[in-house]
């Protein structure tokens, strides 16, 4: 039987009189879901319906890119992004496009299409062509993006959360004002390298704000079998800095919560963000979820981002029903484009092979 | 010409550097503060100041992908190990990330980082302290690895290697750092990557080594010359890249060869050169190639047992005499 700190204090309710004790108050943000409003975060219907098309962008995306799978058009492993898209919307418009870094797992393909990479090249990533976002080189789970401030795509969990304290030591140390989000599954937050890294971001005050996709699941392992204190969010503690948590179906909480995040980092305090939010798909195509219930996914369907924010446009008849359709129709013709477009863009030719391995031109590698 | 320290050497390449380029900056336990555990970057912090001359907590796997960000992100850093015996704790960010994500990119991202600290035999330390890496890294394509024997060489590779838009793993040795020598004044005095040095004209046997058996290469060539034969001895310096030429032409001529490593023996930088040459010069050859490792078990503590352990100057004489046929 394990004892929480308070009953060690305590002997029957009552303080127990053989210890001294100590007591901390600790407060958190909490963003719930329905809470804020496009008004209450200035954005126009405009900006509404840009990120609506952006979620559902993501949505068709991913479906597609389930269905090439089924015909082998892609290789290796998939990882479906979908249910958790209004995470990598909300925060996109919460940072400075063009400044800010981004860096994820390999679970990334809603990030990638969230900070304004093509669905041409992200597709023809997946397939394995000269014209993907990585040239063929990484596949689903590294998609890369300089431009974009797409730091990766990473497959190692854990691995690139050192990385993006990296990132944002090197805004801190250009002056550049930039800031760099992370994000990392629930699973990750048992990886040294995260106790490790936050640590070092509160010592230093990083530009960075880690945020925790808290999706239930780490491949089959629900977070209660992997977490003794699953509010990961009180992870901060430990690191003496802020933490927050955030309803991840409601776009409208992420973007409130990650724009003053972000702020706290652009003023050199870094933080972390606990976003709950599920996937709907199962951990990978081979997965067939078996780990959790019909009722559990039925349920959390309820909750989907997309049709949320959907019946709130409606709702507040900030866009028609046909305005919707024609969304729609342009974002499946943008990812059926896109498969026509990765399936004539060139397998990279055999001498590619030796490119990219380094920066210098001539290295004599063994043959 | 000026005679330094080892240590003196590497610091005098990071102090021109970063004179030199305001991106670069050095991290790792100690190195500020403290003024290096052994000593390396002795008053760096008192002319950098903190925002370049960084302390760390003991989180290896944290500021070795800290310094990796940072070199996505436009920085050149350098990287300080206490030791590299302390690097595996980090190994995924040089081996996953330092190594490869470069390649994953399409070539997007570069990373001019120089990771640097003392490998190999550092004396009655037992296992977990006596670690040669040099194998290990060279394995993997994306990495660098330079293993210096010498301050001058030790000054004029990190210049290249902090200059270097490539992951380079710079070993030294904790047991070379006091170690004196001449080193050019030259001013920018750049060795290149890649290039290895013919320490000792010879034509009756080639003796390569590196960092600490370069030293037991030398050793063993006098031993020779007293009995009238001239070694040849090559410091290839540069692990990978590795200079073929240089080797292959030595064997060309001598038509023998011995390699001196440290690192323990299976599939080590030393079976490599010997895979190499049987390949490349096979019908010069007038005996296989011998080598002189470290023993095939982790490092011992007992005095008698350590110096059993690693390569001697007597092992490497009587191999190249064995190459040779001469006993
Ligand atoms: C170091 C490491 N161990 C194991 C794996 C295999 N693996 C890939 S994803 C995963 C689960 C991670 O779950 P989580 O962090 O919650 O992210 P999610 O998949 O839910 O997005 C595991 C164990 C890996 N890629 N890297
Ligand atoms: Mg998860």
């Amino acid at each position: 039987m394990s004892l929480k700190a308070q009953e060690v204090a305590t002997q029957n309710g009552q303080p127990d009189a053989s210890y001294d004790t100590i007591e901390a108050k600790l407060t958190f943000r909490h963003y719930p879901g329905d809470r804020f409003s496009h008004e209450s975060l200035g954005l126009s219907v405009e900006e509404v319906g840009d990120i609506y098309r952006n979620m559902l962008l993501q949505r068709r995306f991913e479906e597609r890119s389930a269905q090439m799978y089924g015909r082998q058009k892609i290789g290796g492993f998939l990882h479906l992004y979908i249910g958790q898209e209004a995470i990598s919307t909300g925060s996109a418009y919460a940072i400075k496009p063009g400044l800010d870094s981004a860096i994820t797992a390999y679970r990334d393909h809603g990030l990638a299409l969230a900070l304004g990479m093509t669905s041409n090249e992200c597709m023809a990533e997946l397939f394995g062509r000269v014209d993907g976002c990585s040239k063929g080189k990484g596949g689903s789970m590294h998609f890369f993006s300089k431009e974009k401030g797409m730091f990766g795509g990473h497959g190692i969990v854990g691995a690139h959360i050192p990385v993006a304290a990296g990132i944002a030591f090197a805004h801190m140390y250009k002056s550049d004002g930039g800031v760099c989000i992370c994000y990392l599954g629930d699973g990750a937050v048992w990886q040294g390298s995260f106790h490790e890294t936050l640590n070092l971001a509160s010592l230093y005050g990083l530009p960075v704000v880690y945020v925790i996709e808290n999706n239930q699941y780490a491949m089959g392992t629900a977070v209660d079998r992997a977490t003794a204190e699953t509010d990961l969010f009180k992870q901060c503690v430990s690191y003496a800095m802020p933490g927050s948590l955030v309803d991840g179906m409601d776009v409208f909480s992420v973007c409130q919560a990650m724009r003053d995040h972000v702020d706290m980092a652009r003023e050199g305090q870094p933080s972390l963000v606990e976003i709950r939010t599920y996937r709907y798909r199962g951990h990978s195509m081979s997965d067939p979820g078996k780990y959790r219930t019909k009722e559990e996914l039925e349920a959390k369907k309820n909750e989907d981002p997309i049709l949320r924010l959907k019946s709130y446009i409606i709702q507040e008849n900030l866009m028609s029903n046909e305005a919707l359709d024609v969304l729609d129709m342009e974002v499946k013709a943008e990812v059926a484009a896109s498969v026509t477009f990765a399936d004539e863009s060139p397998f990279p030719p055999l001498e590619d092979i030796y490119d990219h391995v380094y920066t210098q031109e001539d290295f004599p590698f063994l043959t | 010409m000026a005679e330094l320290q080892l240590r003196e050497a590497i610091r005098a390449a990071m102090v021109e550097e970063m004179d030199r380029d305001e991106n670069i900056f050095l991290m790792g336990e100690e190195v500020a503060e403290y003024n290096g555990a052994y000593k390396v970057s002795e008053g760096m912090r008192d002319r950098f100041g903190d925002q370049r001359v960084i302390d760390t907590p003991i989180s290896e796997n944290g500021f070795a992908g800290l310094g990796l960000g940072a070199a996505m992100n436009g920085l050149r850093p350098i990287i300080e190990f206490m030791t590299w015996n302390f690097a595996f704790v980090a190994i995924d960010q040089i081996v996953n990330n330092a190594a490869k994500i470069r390649y994953m990119s399409g070539g997007q991202f570069s990373f001019p980082i120089v990771f640097r600290g003392p490998n190999g035999a550092a004396g009655q330390l037992a296992a977990t302290h006596n670690t040669s890496v040099e194998s290990l890294y060279s394995c993997f394509p994306g990495l660098k690895v330079i293993s210096v024997s010498n301050p001058d060489d030790a000054k004029g590779l990190l210049k290249s290697a902090i200059r270097d838009n490539d992951p380079v793993v710079f070993l030294e040795s904790e047991f070379m750092y006091g170690m004196r020598g001449q080193v050019s004044e030259a001013e920018d005095y750049i060795i290149p990557i890649g290039k290895a040095r013919i320490a000792r004209e010879g034509d009756a046997v080639t003796i390569i080594g590196h960092n600490k058996s370069y030293w037991r290469a030398l050793e063993a060539a006098e031993m020779l010359e007293a009995d009238g034969y001239a070694a040849e001895v090559i410091d290839p310096r540069t692990i990978r890249p590795f200079d073929w030429d240089t080797v292959i032409a030595s064997v060309k001529k001598t038509n023998r060869c011995v390699v001196v490593d440290e690192s323990n023996p299976f599939a080590s930088v030393s079976s490599e050169i010997a895979f190499q040459i049987q390949a490349r010069a096979f019908d010069y050859l007038d005996a296989p190639v011998h080598r002189i490792t470290a023993k095939d078990t982790p490092a011992p503590y007992a005095k008698n047992l350590m110096e059993y352990y690693l390569p001697s100057a007597e092992d490497v004489y009587r191999a190249c005499r064995a190459v040779m046929y001469l006993d």
